[in-house]
């Protein structure tokens, strides 16, 4: 099922245009990164709008009740999905921003290692989540967040982002948990 | 102005808006009673009056321009965006956004910050609100008037949910 979704997707008379509004900035934030930039997709208010209907109509009506947004891209992509699908917004975030209390979830970056956290009792056991960010490279900080939520019992029907950064196999890292994209870069 | 001096006194939707958000004392530090929107963000039915309450407000005002403050505006602001038709943008800390930016220096109790805009983002004679989650000094939001207005825009309104009544703006 799922490379027919994808097959749908690449068809999708939306895609094109929501991909050509991502603008590309070499060498952020260091040398020879290409750093995919949503903030123009943001100014097209019609390629905005688009991105989030494809995501509303993957997920509405499939009894999800949470929509947890990576800080700080998925805060703006997520809650207008939530709002659309009947969801709970659940901001997952870096240290010491939450004002309660907090469960955490360590994570690697490329040089040392960052935690995520989320707020004691946002989630319910046996709730059905999505993950929303904007972008998935290695995928690290979507299994943290994976991690986060599935300590609490949540169950988490798939992680869904603009852009996925196919070459660096961020796929890998979900296990078990679904990735939808619109968009596939290199 | 808060809701109430603006004709939204006794709207029903506000006071389950405000039941819904959470005080969570001494946060970041001993004295400060923190106000955590994220309560309200779990309540559908009190989000969605949130957003409803600062669209039906916005949308006949020719309204181009969403500008959010980093980063509970981000949660408010892209929904307002969407439902009136206009762009959203987000106002950062330094260092975040990865094109070009022009930058506003602002004071905090202890030294000051920094909030950033990507060049081009706004165009001259575009009418823009700010949204954030909460006003309490102003400092903020006076940095954001100021970037945009540097670039030529019409700041019509600055709309947070929470105002602090007992701090001056």
């Amino acid at each position: 099922m799922a490379s027919q979704d994808e097959q749908q997707q690449q068809q999708d008379p939306r895609i094109p245009k929501i991909s050509s509004a991502i603008r590309v900035i070499p060498n952020f934030p260091k040398p020879g990164i290409m750093f995919q930039d949503i903030t123009t997709l943001l100014l097209d208010t019609k390629a905005f709008s688009d991105t989030i209907d494809l995501f509303v109509e993957r997920y509405k009506g499939q009894n999800i009740s949470v929509v947890a947004g990576i800080e700080a891209r998925g805060f703006i992509i997520g809650p207008p999905i939530a709002l659309a699908i009947g969801a709970k917004f659940v901001p997952m975030r870096k240290p010491n921003k939450l004002p309660g209390e907090v469960i955490s979830e360590e994570y690697s970056l490329e040089y040392g290692k960052d935690k995520m956290e989320m707020h004691v009792g946002a989630v319910q056991a046996g709730e059905r989540a999505l993950i929303i960010d904007d972008l998935v490279a290695t995928g690290g900080t979507l299994s943290a967040a994976i991690r986060l939520l599935e300590r609490v019992g949540v169950h988490i029907v798939e992680c869904a982002c603009v852009i996925e950064l196919s070459g660096l196999k961020g796929r890998e890292w979900l296990g078990d948990t679904p990735l939808f994209v619109l968009v596939n870069s290199a | 102005m808060f809701a109430a001096e603006n004709g939204l006194k006794g709207d029903p939707r506000l006071q389950a808006i405000s039941d819904a958000i959470r005080v969570v004392p001494h946060f970041p530090k001993p004295g400060i009673m923190f106000q955590d929107i994220t309560t309200l963000l779990l309540d559908h039915k009190a989000f969605k009056d949130t957003v409803d309450i600062f669209v039906d407000r916005y949308r006949d005002m020719d309204i181009s321009v969403v500008a959010g403050v980093e980063a509970r505006g981000f949660m408010f602001g892209p929904s307002i965006a969407l439902a009136i038709g206009a762009k959203f943008v987000p106002l950062r800390k330094p260092r975040k956004l990865p094109g070009e930016v022009i930058a506003e220096a602002y004071d905090l109790e202890y030294g000051s910050d920094c909030l950033e805009m990507h060049v081009g983002a706004v165009q001259p004679g575009e009418r823009v609100i700010v949204i954030d989650d909460l006003v309490a000094t102003g400092g903020t939001l006076s940095a954001a008037i100021r970037l945009l207005e540097r670039v030529g825009a019409q700041v019509v309104e600055c709309a947070c949910v929470i105002g602090l009544r007992e701090v001056k703006t």
